[in-house]
């Protein structure tokens, strides 16, 4: 596919591209070359931006951009990782004007911080809402029974044991 | 026909009194500067549907908005039924279609009602409302619901088109197309709506494309796009109707691509309605796999996406949902500046922000930042200009 | 005079309608009350642009951190005699996000409601009777 072996052959070992199906296609790169991956795919190949999902995984917060190939019908995610604790992150506003938001969002919902923003005030959470408090991180629990997860009716995996019985809409 | 001063049919529900949301910065009649403050309906939903199963998250993610209630839904089952790939059976599909369509229809009769009354003809907000009621109706008829529906779940949708409503259904959007075609001619042709709003507010194609927004928006600029021919999904591969694309950039091309998109939908309910295949509605499925998923559709305001992570349980690890107008109004701020004030409600509006956005306007001397107008007399000066421009004495 | 008052209000009550962090449909819903099919106001009922001039309140939406101290504001400005209507199921009692971190407290543990109006949304034909239930109540 076009799209792909132009991405490698661009970037060569700096990716690992991932084809998931016709329409998806997932990029992991290094934090330092994730603004130059993401720059290329805007302005070369005239990808549009869609949004950026942040995730906590433990040691560290997940960013995938996704951009969108409107023209093949085509969804690209490009993936980095930001380490804990410093949890820092070059700005993509300068390239992408549309990341402004999107970036503020991350920056009071996961706690990265991104460097050389024009104004990381709060967009979503109330004024007086506690500093230092990220709703979006996972919170860690000593053992299972605390985490109101797991004393929940349905755990995992026990979808299949559900009963026949479907409810009032079949 | 009610006495003007007391009907401030109100989008303005002043929550606040000093209002946050919108802020203009006013130097005599120009707007040199523009604010927006949201958060006023952060609900902490993502975190939300963190703990509630698939099933669930089908209908908390239609309440985040009650106009397009059900582009989130069908975005999100599509997200996840792409972590996995799952089929879903075509009479499914077509179903799908003709909700999304149905509510595009009634979105875009919603929002020219708004529009109209911002300009002053309270004539087309009744008109406009009273024949979006059919529209419900026949939602009823379908669903069992005017607005929220709870027609989608993963795999397929939960409820079937009996055979025998199909004439019902075909003769009332039928109706429905002869009052779309009518409004569509009496507004395009007004030459009063042409000298108010045709080169108001225009957003320029580079604009639009740095910017990246999407929907009508970006369709009014020259943009090319839009998520039901370009990433087809559902049925829209099999139906044939045109992507509406003009290129001024104004208030006047915001409000013909959304009038000339109504009638597109009934073309493609009537295909869909006369095609639809027999067969089951749902894929019964059992247990959704590890791993991600991403969900586009084309709500009548722009692309909605939604971006699903699982790890094998119940529960989805994240949920990232993003709504058409998180893109679409941050680009308000280039296109109202440098307009005049009589102008920014209709600006506003013309984004098309979800509709509890445009009560909360104001706006703030520069020099001194006090506030001088509310939302409601800024409504008021959109509404005068109009009646110097009709040549009427302001009454 | 508090009779004049009651007869007054029974006749034609001026509604008001505010709106917490809601999704919109009850709103669009009142806003449906006004249109050719139902058309509230051959009865009287009046939408007003300003709580002081109101006599019932209609309260939409659950009721989120950063709204809560404009929300009591806006309550205590409507002159009384007044009642208050919680319109759906998010007013009534915070439908699913009760467990949300930006959730404070249900609409009745902050101002006195008189009638709950369920439903997600509720039909207008069912709002319009909430209001009728309401005006019932004190006259």
């Amino acid at each position: 596919m076009e799209i792909l072996e132009k991405i490698k052959n661009r970037f060569k070992d700096k990716v690992e591209v991932f084809e998931k199906s016709k329409r998806r296609i997932y990029v992991s790169v290094s934090r330092e070359n994730a603004k130059e991956v993401v720059g290329y795919l805007f302005k070369e190949m005239g990808a549009r931006f869609s949004i950026a999902t942040g995730i906590d995984i433990r040691d560290a917060v997940e960013i995938l951009y996704h951009m969108a190939f409107d023209k093949n019908g085509i969804v690209v995610s490009v993936r980095t990782l930001v380490p804990k604790p410093e949890l820092e992150m070059p700005t993509f506003t300068d390239i992408i004007p549309a990341t402004n938001w999107i970036e503020r969002e991350i920056h009071e919902m996961l706690g990265v911080n991104f460097i050389g923003h024009p104004n990381l005030d709060r967009l979503l959470l109330p004024d007086d809402w506690q500093e230092g408090e990220y709703p979006y991180r996972k919170k860690t629990f000593e053992s299972e029974k605390e985490n109101p997860l797991y004393n929940l009716p349905l755990t995992k995996g026990e979808m299949s044991e559900q009963s026949e019985d479907k409810g009032g809409y079949k | 026909m009610p006495k003007e001063n007391i009907i401030p049919i109100g989008p303005f529900h002043p929550l606040l009194e000093e209002p946050e949301f919108f802020k203009f910065y006013v130097e005599g009649e120009t707007v040199v500067d523009a604010d927006v403050r949201i958060g006023y309906n952060h609900r902490g939903i993502e975190k939300l549907a963190e703990s509630k199963t698939y099933e669930q998250d089908a209908f908390l993610v239609e309440r985040i908005c009650g106009i397009c209630s059900t582009s989130h839904p069908f975005a999100f089952v599509q997200a996840a039924e792409d972590i996995s790939g799952i089929q879903v059976p075509e009479r499914a599909k077509y179903i799908r279609t003709i909700i999304g369509e149905l509510e595009r229809i009634h979105s875009h009769l919603l929002w020219v009602g708004l529009a109209g009354h911002f300009i002053g003809y309270n004539t087309v907000f009744m008109w406009a409302w009273k024949y979006r009621e059919p529209v419900l109706d026949m939602f009823e008829a379908i669903s069992g619901n005017r607005n929220h529906y709870g027609m989608f779940k993963v795999g397929g949708v939960r409820r079937d088109i009996k055979e025998k409503d199909i004439p019902g259904l075909l003769k009332a959007i039928n109706d429905v197309e002869k009052f779309c075609s009518m409004i569509t001619k009496a507004v395009l042709d007004d030459s009063v709506i042409h000298a108010r709003t045709k080169g108001i507010g225009i957003l320029k194609k580079q604009d639009a494309i740095d910017l990246c927004v999407v929907g009508p928006v970006a369709r009014a600029s020259g943009v090319d796009i839009d998520i039901r021919k370009d990433h087809p999904y559902a049925a829209y591969d099999k139906v044939s109707f045109d992507k509406i694309v003009m290129q001024d950039g104004d208030v006047f091309s915001k409000t013909a691509v959304r009038l000339l998109e109504t009638i597109e939908s009934v073309k493609i309910i009537r295909q869909c309605l006369k095609n639809l295949p027999t067969g089951p509605i749902d894929a019964d499925i059992r247990e959704i796999g590890t791993g991600e998923g991403i969900g586009q559709h084309e709500a009548p305001r722009g692309e909605v996406i939604h971006y699903v992570r699982s790890n094998g349980s119940n529960y989805p690890e994240r949920h990232k949902i993003r709504a058409p107008s998180f893109m679409n109004v941050p680009s308000f701020k280039r296109t109202v500046i440098g307009q005049s004030i009589s102008d920014a409600a209709l600006i506003t509006a013309a984004v098309d922000p979800c509709y509890c956005c445009t009560e909360r306007m104001a706006v703030v001397d520069k020099g001194t930042n006090n506030v001088l107008m509310t939302g409601e007399d800024l409504v008021r000066l959109c509404q005068k200009k109009t009646e110097k421009i009709r040549g009427k004495r302001i009454s | 005079m508090a009779n004049l008052f009651k007869w007054g209000l029974k006749r034609s009550p001026w509604v008001f309608h505010l709106a917490a962090s809601a999704c919109n449909n009850c709103d669009i819903e009142i806003l449906d009350c006004l249109t050719p099919r139902h058309d509230v106001e051959r009865f009287g009922i009046v939408l007003v642009g300003s709580p002081r001039h109101a006599d019932v309140l209609l309260v939409s939406g659950i009721v989120n951190r950063q709204s809560i101290e404009k929300f009591k504001h806006v309550y205590e400005e409507v002159p009384k005699p007044k009642l208050v209507v919680a319109i759906g199921a998010c007013a009534s009692s915070a439908n699913m996000f009760r467990d949300s971190y930006n959730f404070v407290k249900p609409v009745d543990e902050i101002i006195p409601v008189d009638v709950y109006v369920p439903g997600c949304p509720p039909k207008p034909e069912a709002i319009i009777s909430g209001i009728i239930k309401a005006l019932e109540k004190i006259c």
